[in-house]
């Protein structure tokens, strides 16, 4: 199986998945009686009436854990090479990778002896 | 390569489609009246730009794409848009005058940018994978000849966590700091 023929399994997946939120969409469409009223209308907020727009502020407070987030994202995007190469690398690359979270897991301390986890 | 070619090869087509609707969703992130939607087409472009990446057997760079800047920038772009804008509905005064300005200076770093990529790599293939894959040199590479470079990311990493913290947060005075203990 080359390349480009072992993707046709990722786009079979994919056309699949449109597909059958299509289908599902015009099904409802075709299916359910429309009889609209402005309770039915509105937004569905746990049963109470909806407070405010939907297009409201976020608190400031996640933009830390989203930044934090980004960090680790990139960490954890260089260990996929090496898990790959785990065998061939062997204990070598077990002990550079260690170092490497290491000095970011420093940095998780950090986070944490400021408070930046803390929700107050 | 002659049109009958061209056509027959499947990889072209998609190609074709990823790059038109990579072109519509960038046009739509800089027309769009409202910053969320933008944001959302964003995430369109760099998905197609992803499959790109996967056209050119480069598998690595494809998926980090998708997890680094779809999973987590554009979610710190949407964090920073729904924190200093509010309302984020749609806003008529995101685009000002100088529209003809912009869209020249576009085009031609469109053109340098091509002209220096055909100049520099015009004639090259891109090889097909095969054993080993490239995500296995990248994994030999990074552990191997470039071990220091990799470790030295950590300490960048390190240094943009402790600065972004430092800069987003204010340190307590050592009254509240009091108090919290007191809690």
């Amino acid at each position: 199986m080359t390349y480009f023929e072992s993707y046709l399994t990722v786009g079979a997946f994919i056309a699949l998945g449109a597909l059958l939120v299509g289908v599902v969409l015009v099904l409802a469409r075709a299916l359910a009686p429309s009889n609209p009223s402005a309770e039915k209308l509105s937004t569905y907020e746990c049963g109470v009436d909806p407070v405010g727009s939907g297009w409201s502020q976020t608190y400031v407070r996640y933009y830390l854990y989203g930044l934090l987030f980004v960090i680790f994202d990139i960490e954890a995007v260089f260990i996929f090479p090496w898990a790959i190469q785990l065998e061939s690398l062997g204990m070598f690359g077990l002990i550079e990778m260690l170092v490497f979270i290491g000095i970011l897991v420093l940095g998780l301390v950090y986070a944490i002896r400021k408070g930046v986890l803390r929700w107050e | 390569m002659t049109v009958d070619a061209w056509i027959a090869e499947p990889v072209n087509w998609v190609f074709s489609i990823v790059a038109v609707v990579i072109l519509f969703t960038a046009v739509r992130v800089v027309t769009s009246p409202n910053v969320v939607h933008a944001a959302l087409y964003l995430v369109a472009a760099l998905a197609g730009s992803a499959v790109m990446f996967l056209l050119l057997s480069a598998e690595f760079v494809a998926l980090v794409l998708v997890l680094v800047y779809i999973g987590a920038v554009l979610v710190l772009f949407l964090f920073g848009i729904m924190i200093t804008r509010a309302p984020t509905g749609f806003d008529e005064g995101l685009s000002n005058d100088r529209k003809l300005v912009s869209a020249a200076i576009s085009l031609v770093l469109l053109g340098v940018l091509s002209w220096a990529s055909l100049s520099a790599f015009g004639t090259d293939t891109v090889n097909t994978v095969g054993s080993p894959t490239a995500t296995e040199i990248l994994g030999d590479a990074i552990l191997g000849r470039f071990v220091i470079p990799f470790e030295v990311v950590s300490f960048i990493l390190l240094s943009a966590l402790i600065g972004g913290i430092t800069v987003a947060r204010r340190d307590l005075t050592p009254l509240e700091e009091e108090e919290r203990k007191a809690v």
